[in-house]
């Protein structure tokens, strides 16, 4: 599905990410883990095409992702980033909507294939009862849930989380990633996501990529990346890793500094 | 009952599809009616069945015989279309430039004069007015050719200067062109106060309240394929605009190539703005309040925002032309003054009424 081969990047001279090289295969559901500033955002904007690397190449499906034109790659690449502000009083249906925008060439109005596509999506994710209200008078994790509708309604067949539930509450974290794993198992679509929350991802995703200073520490199925061991180099976080009881998952615990019991 | 109900469910949806081509088609009714009346009074009043008599008799197509004074004829073809469709013309570019503004810029203080064109538009304009030549192009004096090099020179440099690195974000835009204004209108109203003469003073105030009268056919033949056209190309951008409103990288990453998209609203913006001010100065108002106006009632979609509010625009500046020249008559009170009066209390009223929200 999607390919980096030696791919650097820098802002501005300040380097970000070193020489990675990572292969993604369709209906995998890859999370990307590492401190503030480990590059975690950064190679998903390289994924999605919207910032170009400075060495190396990205493949997608095969063609050069820097050679497609950008409203091929969003036909396919789609992104749910933390959160969007909106300075206008679009509906929930109108935001979905602007998921077709790829689909639209100047002259093409949206038909009835682009309304049914959001109707699917709406309905898939829950948020039908809610298409005429205004998106800025929804709660957080109602936007949440019409931005990923919004993604989902390009038909993706790679949908890239930045962080997608870092500001929602537990109920709506939970639920948007079962949303997306659920997408994950029926319809093949290929997800990456840079998380926040350890145990989550150890829980939703089947691989991760363990990210330090710009270069990939650690890759592989959860149990066996996150052990306390490279916990404690990758975050600087002494904690202790147990198993979920009923999951089996490895489950990290963190300890207040200078407990003593 | 229930195939009733069904039937209604379908009427209901298909109306609601045709709601966009229903508002246009009224707002263009609008319009129509306010050049028929601004057309028909003045300090001649002319009886509306009686211009649109002359004008179907012009098409070549009837031959309606003359109930109407010579005179009449006159005054409504050589000042007063002219005048009312100059009008038309300048609210239509400056409400769709603002349009174009605000949706790029995401800032509820955007207007066509945003980044530059205004400044750039009265420090050309003043320039033209110091030279001790005076000729004639296509009928546009020196004067208006000034102001229209002098509003794109402005955003070219302004764009420019906020460019690094082979982008130019919003904000550097925003600063630049605040900069830039800020300069030109120091360098502008220096050179007016020490151009040392006396009628200098009056003509660059008077270009910078603006003014609609004065057009001709052969102008008003020049502008309107400009702003028509750019009208034109500018509804089929709406989709894209559309898009901004989640930001560049929203837009980037629903397939918007950002930077080249930017780079051509920004022109038509800025091209359209320069079209009205070289036939009319700087009118003031209507391409801040206009798109906010008609946004709060029709919502933001730009497919039905822009080309409403170009039809609002027209007709809000046809309307307060039509104050400016009778409300004091014989003497004329400068559009951009009333534009402000006409429209100020008009938007607080909008906006305190509105349920839907802004949060820029």
């Amino acid at each position: 599905m999607i390919i980096l081969k030696h791919v650097s990047f820098s802002y501005n001279n300040t380097p970000v990410l070193h020489h990675i090289d990572l292969a993604v295969k369709k209906g995998e559901m890859v999370a990307l883990l590492g401190p503030n500033g480990s590059g975690k955002t950064t190679l998903l904007k390289l994924v999605s095409g919207v910032l170009r690397p400075n060495w190396g190449e990205i493949h997608l499906d095969g063609s050069i992702l820097s050679q497609i034109k950008r409203r091929k790659v969003a036909q396919c690449v789609a992104v749910v980033p933390q959160q969007f502000s909106m300075p206008f009083a679009f509906t929930l249906g109108e935001v979905v909507l602007l998921g077709r925008t790829p689909f639209h060439s100047l002259f093409s109005n949206d038909g009835e294939q682009d309304h049914r596509v959001v109707q699917q999506v709406i309905e898939c994710i829950g948020i039908a009862a809610l298409k005429e209200r205004f998106f800025n008078e929804l709660s957080g994790g109602e936007r949440q849930k019409a931005i990923l509708a919004m993604a989902l309604a390009q038909e993706p067949k790679l949908l890239l989380l930045d962080e997608p539930t870092a500001h929602l509450d537990i109920n709506h974290q939970v639920e948007i990633l079962d949303l997306v794993k659920s997408l994950n198992r029926e319809q093949w679509l290929t997800v990456i996501g840079a998380v926040h929350d350890l145990n989550l991802a150890a829980l939703y995703f089947d691989r991760i990529i363990l990210l330090k200073e710009g270069r990939i520490f650690d890759d592989g199925p959860p149990a066996e990346v996150l052990t306390e061991k490279a916990i404690e180099e990758v975050f600087s976080a002494s904690v202790l890793v147990t198993e979920h009881p009923v999951t089996k998952a490895p489950h990290i615990l963190i300890t207040p500094k200078g407990y003593t019991g | 009952m229930f195939a009733l109900g069904n039937k209604t469910i379908k009427m209901f949806t298909r109306l609601k599809q045709n709601r966009r081509l229903l508002i246009l088609l009224a707002l263009g009714a609008l319009l129509l009616l306010c050049l028929l009346i601004a057309a028909a009074l003045g300090a001649v009043s002319i009886s509306a069945l009686d211009i649109i008599k002359m004008t179907l008799n012009k098409t070549g197509l009837f031959d309606f015989s003359a109930t109407w004074q010579p005179s009449a004829e006159t005054i409504l073809f050589q000042l007063r279309l002219p005048r009312v469709i100059a009008g038309a013309l300048v609210g239509a570019a400056l409400a769709s430039a603002g349009v174009l503004f605000q949706g790029l810029l995401r800032n509820p203080m955007a207007d066509p004069y945003i980044i530059g064109t205004s400044a750039g538009a009265a420090f050309g304009a003043t320039i033209a007015m110091m030279l001790p030549i005076s000729f004639a192009f296509l009928s546009f004096g020196l004067v208006s050719i000034a102001a229209f090099l002098g509003a794109l020179g402005a955003v070219f440099l302004v764009y420019n200067l906020a460019r690094v690195g082979g982008k130019t974000p919003i904000v550097s835009m925003l600063l630049a062109g605040f900069a830039v204004s800020a300069m030109l209108t120091a360098v502008m109203f220096f050179m007016v106060t020490r151009g040392g003469r006396p009628e200098l003073l009056h003509n660059a105030f008077s270009f910078l309240m603006g003014s609609v009268s004065g057009t001709d056919w052969t102008q008003i033949a020049i502008i309107a394929p400009l702003i028509i056209g750019g009208i034109v190309v500018a509804r089929f951008l709406a989709f894209r605009l559309n898009a901004f409103s989640l930001g560049e990288e929203g837009a980037a990453y629903l397939g918007i190539n950002v930077e080249r998209e930017k780079l051509i609203i920004l022109s038509l913006g800025s091209l359209l703005t320069a079209a009205a001010v070289c036939i009319s100065g700087l009118v003031g108002f209507v391409g801040l309040v206009v798109p906010h106006a008609v946004r709060l009632v029709l919502g933001p979609d730009h497919r039905l925002l822009l080309p409403a509010a170009a039809l609002s625009g027209a007709a809000f500046i046809v309307l307060a032309d039509l104050f400016a020249r009778t409300v004091l008559a014989p003497s004329e009170i400068p559009i951009g003054i009333l534009t402000a009066i006409i429209g100020a209390p008009f938007f607080i009223y909008l906006l305190r009424r509105t349920r839907r929200e802004y949060a820029f």
